[in-house]
């Protein structure tokens, strides 16, 4: 009995689908509509870090719960020969035909490698940067700007510091992390221009005890609010509410793990891209190779406000966030120092977030102590 | 060192004692190969426990594993290449194990290796082609080679407990990887992941011919048979084992036990850096901190369930590189999470290790059978089970070999 239901329902599918393919015009598209569309999700640690994994793998979720998509993953895959194999295995044995490596070192050469075996396979990576000179059409690369976000943070911060220094938890002094520092501290300094703002570099994505102790060093020397920038804010976020100290957050929310700290946080919103990718993929529309946003554009998003942020601080950065979200507010402009006294930006340059330049950056702005 | 080699080597008896019945050798064959391969059938029975009692169907867990590992070429490839630097990681354990001593900072000499390979051709052009690469990866050995010497020579002559001072030294490593790869050494196109320049295109490592392993496989597998030839054929391999069963009596017949200790500790620091200069000519065509990835480390089970034997090391490699490419099929088909791959090694490992005590049993309740044969219980009251005999003959083997250096290294 089970048998003939499943016989009547694919026939009907199938009726079904020839109709609206005949309505297209299409054959492919017949072949399109009974397929599921298999995707790979593979992330660089636990999928339940509450930091950068965690935010893709709820974006994936999301698609996930979309019809007609079935997903594998693979979590605490390397950045070696391992994720050329997960990927070739996606491929050869689940038959995924849009694989999201989400981890930045598994661009090159793994992507590119596996990417010129398989010109069929869509691959979507997340922070590289696609070059239509030297890489294949069959990759592509998304990234969000996260500074926004970190600036305003670094806006709420500025509201609620009451000894005028913010600490910054670094792993690694490269430019997509040099620009989040940035970003913290001139939101900071947009509230009291005597801000500090100090930073500590840990040397790596994922280093616990490091990350605890540079925490514990700042309190030590005064800093009242922290955000950072590694793979799973957790252990930072619980040792400074631990140390009384308020925390904005990063990556994904982190509310849960100190309700009476967590001021607000900078949070991916991947599941704006992985749509638009998925839907490219589903309709054989050209795979979108280099894709950027925003707040405006919904790539990124900002952790509810703790029940400790006081009106007038959240106003402060509501108008700023609103000012964003209408393209009429630009983080980068000049004239702007570095910490060293040159100048980086000159007056009267106002670098948009979309500028390549920013993305190299190399520099840490004035009021930051540390060095890169 | 001043103890003369003793002028008349003592005489050895090379016969067996008269009237014992022969005892067939089988029982140790079966010992060898049964005992591990029941101890891992044991491993993943328990594993399909464990996921029957997260209510995932332990049937379906079993064919998975074996598809994933082992089921078709593609899995076979792929079992292959994660095999293929645990191998020489854990030769940087084996061989100085061999010595008397336990290295387990593999993961410096593997990094400095890598950094050494990628490093070489900004200081001199490289000639093309596999000349080159050969070039490139004796860099990387030399340089695993010299940073493990040094943990045996901190031990032979400052007294530095050689497991944690090698370990100390591969924290030390990592830092002096990263300070190169993110300071001088970093190409600035590499920007939010620094990196060495890349090795020249025409230097790197290639794929085996129609396969998707590379060239490491082989050198790996060449390495752990070299290694068995020097250990177990050669009069130098034989007096590093001696030193290792006990240095005291090794000086006392005048080996030199401090350069056959510090020489085994550069040819297992050898192998890993080799592991490195692969991984970077192979691989990542640079050196950056992807290749700071626990290779090393793992590279101590597997010389641990090896028996720190070189020739076990290739096939227990090989079923450590069929967990890792199980895991990721588990992973994906079963969403199983990443660490239940970990509970089956767990299994395996400590069943593997346990089933030792399983040794020599056999044999035991072979020798009694045939003893009961010959002559009845009461006669065999003083007989020599297999296992003594097989100690007595390598003890007497052993006297010989002993006396044989001494007097070579006299003359």
């Amino acid at each position: 009995m089970a048998m003939d239901q499943w016989n009547r329902r694919t026939w009907m599918k199938g009726v079904g689908a020839t109709g609206a393919s005949l309505a297209l015009g299409g054959w492919s598209d017949l072949v399109l509509a009974q397929k599921p569309l298999t995707i790979g999700m593979i992330y660089v640690g636990p999928k339940d870090d509450f930091g950068y994994n965690q935010s893709h793998y709820e974006a994936a979720m999301a698609i996930k719960a979309m019809p007609g998509i079935k997903m594998v993953g693979e979590e605490n895959v390397p950045e070696t020969q391992a994720v050329q194999k997960t990927m070739q295995g996606m491929i050869a044995q689940d038959g995924a035909s849009l694989v999201f490596p989400t981890s930045f070192g598994y661009f090159n050469p793994h992507i590119l490698e596996v990417a010129k075996k398989y010109p069929d396979v869509r691959f979507s990576h997340c922070g590289g940067l696609w070059d239509a000179a030297k890489h294949p059409k069959n990759v592509g690369s998304f990234f969000g700007y996260i500074d926004e976000c970190q600036y305003l943070n670094g806006v709420i911060a500025g509201h609620m510091t009451k000894s005028k220094k913010i600490g910054f938890v670094a792993a690694k002094p490269i430019p997509q992390v040099l620009r989040n520092i940035n970003a913290f501290t001139l939101g900071a300094k947009s509230v009291h221009p005597d801000i500090t703002c100090s930073v500590i570099f840990t040397g790596d994505w994922s280093m616990p005890v490091k990350e605890a102790e540079a925490t514990n060093s700042l309190a030590d020397q005064g800093v009242d609010v922290f955000t950072m920038h590694v793979d799973g804010p957790k252990v930072i976020v619980e040792t400074a509410a631990k140390r009384g100290k308020f925390v904005c957050g990063y990556h994904a929310s982190q509310a849960k793990l100190a309700p009476n700290a967590y001021l607000t946080g900078a949070e991916w919103n991947w599941v704006t891209p992985y749509k638009q990718i998925v839907e490219a993929a589903r309709t054989g529309k050209p795979h979108p190779n280099f894709m950027r946003g925003g707040l405006k554009e919904g790539y990124v998003k900002t952790s509810p406000y703790g029940a400790m942020v006081p009106e007038g601080a959240r106003k402060a950065a509501d108008a700023v966030k609103a000012a964003m979200l209408k393209d009429e507010f630009e983080i980068f402009k000049g004239e702007l120092k570095d910490n060293t006294g040159k100048v980086v930006i000159p007056k009267g340059t106002v670098m948009k977030q979309t500028d390549v330049a920013l993305e190299g950056m190399n520099w840490l702005v004035e009021g930051v102590i540390g060095k890169v | 060192m001043a103890v003369a080699p003793n002028p008349t080597p003592p005489a050895v008896a090379v016969s067996s004692t008269p009237g014992t019945p022969r005892v067939p050798v089988w029982p140790e064959v079966v010992d060898a190969i049964g005992l591990p391969v029941l101890a891992l059938a044991g491993a993943v029975l328990l594993f399909g426990g464990f996921v029957w009692l997260g209510g995932v169907d332990p049937v379906e867990t079993w064919v998975l594993l074996f598809q994933g590992a082992f089921g078709d070429a593609f899995s076979w490839q792929n079992t292959l290449q994660r095999a293929a630097p645990l191998m020489l990681t854990a030769l940087c354990v084996a061989l100085p194990q061999r010595a008397g001593l336990m290295v387990i900072g593999g993961e410096g000499a593997l990094v400095l290796g890598g950094l050494a390979c990628a490093a070489l051709p900004l200081m001199m052009p490289l000639p093309a082609g596999a000349a080159g690469t050969a070039l490139a990866l004796l860099a990387a050995a030399l340089m695993g080679a010299a940073w493990i010497a040094l943990a045996g020579v901190l031990r032979q002559y400052r007294g530095v407990n050689e497991t944690i001072g090698s370990l100390l030294m591969s924290y030390m490593a990592i830092g002096l990887f990263k300070h190169a790869v993110e300071g001088p050494l970093r190409d600035p196109a590499s920007l939010n992941k620094p990196s060495t320049l890349p090795l020249p295109e025409g230097n790197l490592l290639g794929l085996l011919p129609g396969m998707e392993v590379h060239w490491g496989l082989v050198w790996g597998v060449v390495a752990c048979v070299l290694s068995a030839l020097w250990l177990f054929g050669s009069t130098h391999g034989f007096a590093t084992r001696v030193v290792g069963g006990n240095a005291r009596a090794a000086r006392l017949v005048g080996l030199p036990s401090h350069r056959l200790i510090i020489t085994a500790c550069a040819l297992g620091g050898a192998c890993a850096g080799l592991a490195g200069g692969i991984e970077v000519a192979a691989v990542h065509t640079a050196a950056n901190a992807s290749l700071i990835v626990g290779l090393g480390y793992t590279g101590i089970l597997v010389s641990f369930v090896a028996r720190h034997n070189p020739v076990a090391i290739v096939p227990v490699a090989v079923l450590f590189g069929g967990f890792g490419s199980a895991g990721s099929l588990l992973q994906r088909r079963l969403d199983l999470p990443d660490a239940s791959v970990m509970v089956l090694q767990g299994f395996a490992f400590v069943l593997i290790l346990a089933a030792e005590a399983g040794r020599g049993k056999l044999s035991a309740w072979q020798q009694a059978r045939v003893a009961q044969q010959t002559a009845g219980p009461v006669a065999t009251a003083p007989h020599e089970t297999s296992r003594m005999r097989l100690a007595r003959e390598r003890a007497e083997r052993l006297a010989t070999r002993l006396a044989e250096a001494a007097r070579r290294h006299a003359a």
